[in-house]
């Protein structure tokens, strides 16, 4: 393997070890939520500044990269990728970090356990935690074939948060002393459909690496460069 | 607009070029990269038929600029270098004046209005961005230039005649950085006049300064796309692994 592929590897490297952060940041949160465990939400808390220290690296490494390789092709497309997953994946330890305040806070307290089943909040934080490790494999495995797959998911959890809305709405016309806690649950739902779109942005980061292919803002489009004549 | 329609050179036995077809439009600049002994240089030599200088060479195929082909019989040599300008990869000044230099083209073609002789001088260094350094030193000897000012020169001396088509083989890897920067912005401006064709062994150099790149490996073109496809998401493995360091 030449230099420029050692540095190269080097960099999914990082990336893959921020990767396994935040999915155990996000499987922690979940446990903290669902068994109310303050103790592991305040070490997803404190865990939240290994994230930012991952981000400031894996940038300030690709910005290296790209400054003494000049990187072109499926090289570049790799490094430009990389770049934007670890800009994702640190929105996504964010999202970890609040919902674990959700649980310092003991903001759901006050909602009846029928509705928060009905909300079927474990399996949204199942669906968002298996679209992130299955989104590691694509990368790891640089097979964009389970892309379809992860990105359906991102569907499964719209219409679970959609659904929320609903349910929420009916219990709170209902149960009006327990409006902020009703809100308080909506907003931590709002951060599990966020997981998912951003879930989805990094299986979109990997397609365009492996595939050289802009799935982004629906435009399924091959990179072709503009020609005058588009202009 | 140049073309070429299945192009086979040889030197002597060996098969230089292999079934070569390649159109490039008038008014940009075409790139040719690939490793040394490709074809390359070979190939862009056809374009003002400065392989038929070579000993012991054979071309089959058509080579066709602005639609006549340049290897029929009828075409003049001189007519067509005076069409088809070249900038060699290291600086070749005439051991005269800067004057001169740029004037020899028009002198050995029977021009001798001097008036018109000095008016083309100064456009033709203009155009190739060094006017404002040399107008003061006109009679000097241009081996007292620096190597970047010698390839301006060089670059002045052949838009003299009035070409419409430019030839750059490796134009700036005896250059500094700085000169390098000054022929990049050359070209990138000249365009808008002359149709440009440059090999190069800088990758970065093609990325910039060309709207078409080829890619020779082997004496045969394993790719010709726009730039940008190229350096982004080129179609083919052996492009990518070249333009990546994977090659060998």
């Amino acid at each position: 393997m030449k230099y420029s592929e050692k540095e190269l590897q080097t960099l999914k490297e990082e990336v893959s070890e921020m990767w396994t952060l935040v999915l155990s940041q996000l499987e922690k949160a979940k446990q903290a939520f669902l068994q109310g465990d303050v103790a592991l939400a305040r070490e997803v808390v404190r865990r939240e500044k290994q994230v930012d220290a991952f981000e400031l690296k894996i940038d300030s490494d690709c910005e290296n990269y790209i400054a003494l390789f000049s990187p072109v092709a499926v090289d570049l497309r790799l490094v430009l990728s990389l770049i934007r997953i670890s800009i994702t994946l640190e929105r996504i330890g964010d999202f970890a970090e609040s919902i674990a305040h959700h649980v310092i806070d003991n903001d759901c307290h006050d909602i009846d356990l029928s509705i928060l089943d009905e909300l079927q909040l474990e399996k949204m934080f199942d669906i968002v935690i298996t679209m992130l490790s299955d989104s590691f494999v694509a990368l790891e495995s640089e097979n964009t074939k389970i892309a379809g797959r992860i990105l359906s998911k991102d569907n499964e959890i719209d219409q679970l948060y959609y659904r929320s809305l609903d349910i929420l709405t009916n219990y709170l016309q209902q149960a009006p002393a327990h409006i902020r806690d009703g809100l308080k649950t909506f907003t931590l739902i709002r951060k599990l459909e966020r997981i998912g779109d951003h879930c989805s942005n990094i299986v979109e980061e990997i397609v365009f690496y492996v595939d050289a292919k802009v799935l982004k803002h629906g435009g399924k489009k091959t990179v072709v460069p503009q020609t005058e004549s588009d202009c | 607009m140049i073309e070429t329609r299945n192009i086979d050179f040889y030197y002597g036995n060996f098969h230089a070029l292999k079934h070569i077809s390649m159109k490039m439009d008038v008014h940009t600049v075409t790139a040719f990269i690939g490793p040394s002994g490709c074809g390359k240089s070979t190939f862009l030599r056809l374009f003002n038929r400065m392989n038929d200088l070579i000993d012991h060479t054979r071309m089959t195929g058509e080579c066709l600029i602005d639609g006549r082909d340049i290897y029929g019989k009828s075409v003049a040599i001189d007519d067509l270098r005076k069409q088809v300008g070249m900038v060699f990869q290291k600086p070749n000044p005439f051991p005269k004046s800067v004057f001169e230099n740029v004037a020899y083209g028009l002198r050995i073609n029977g021009v001798h209005n001097r008036s018109f002789i000095a008016q083309r001088v100064e456009e033709s260094l203009r155009a190739a961005a060094l006017w404002e350094e040399v107008k003061d030193a006109l009679k000097k000897s241009a081996f007292a230039l620096s190597g970047g000012q010698q390839q301006r020169l060089c670059i002045a001396r052949a838009l003299a005649v009035s070409p419409s088509i430019l030839l750059m083989d490796e134009p700036a890897s005896a250059l500094d950085p700085i000169s390098t920067s000054k022929i990049e912005e050359l070209i990138y401006r000249l365009k808008t006049d002359y149709t440009i064709v440059i090999v190069t062994h800088n990758m970065q150099q093609a990325a910039r300064v060309s709207d078409k790149t080829g890619f020779f490996m082997l004496g045969e073109l394993v790719e010709f796309n726009d730039t940008k496809k190229i350096f982004l998401s080129p179609e083919k493995e052996q492009t990518q692994n070249y333009i990546t360091g994977r090659f060998g």
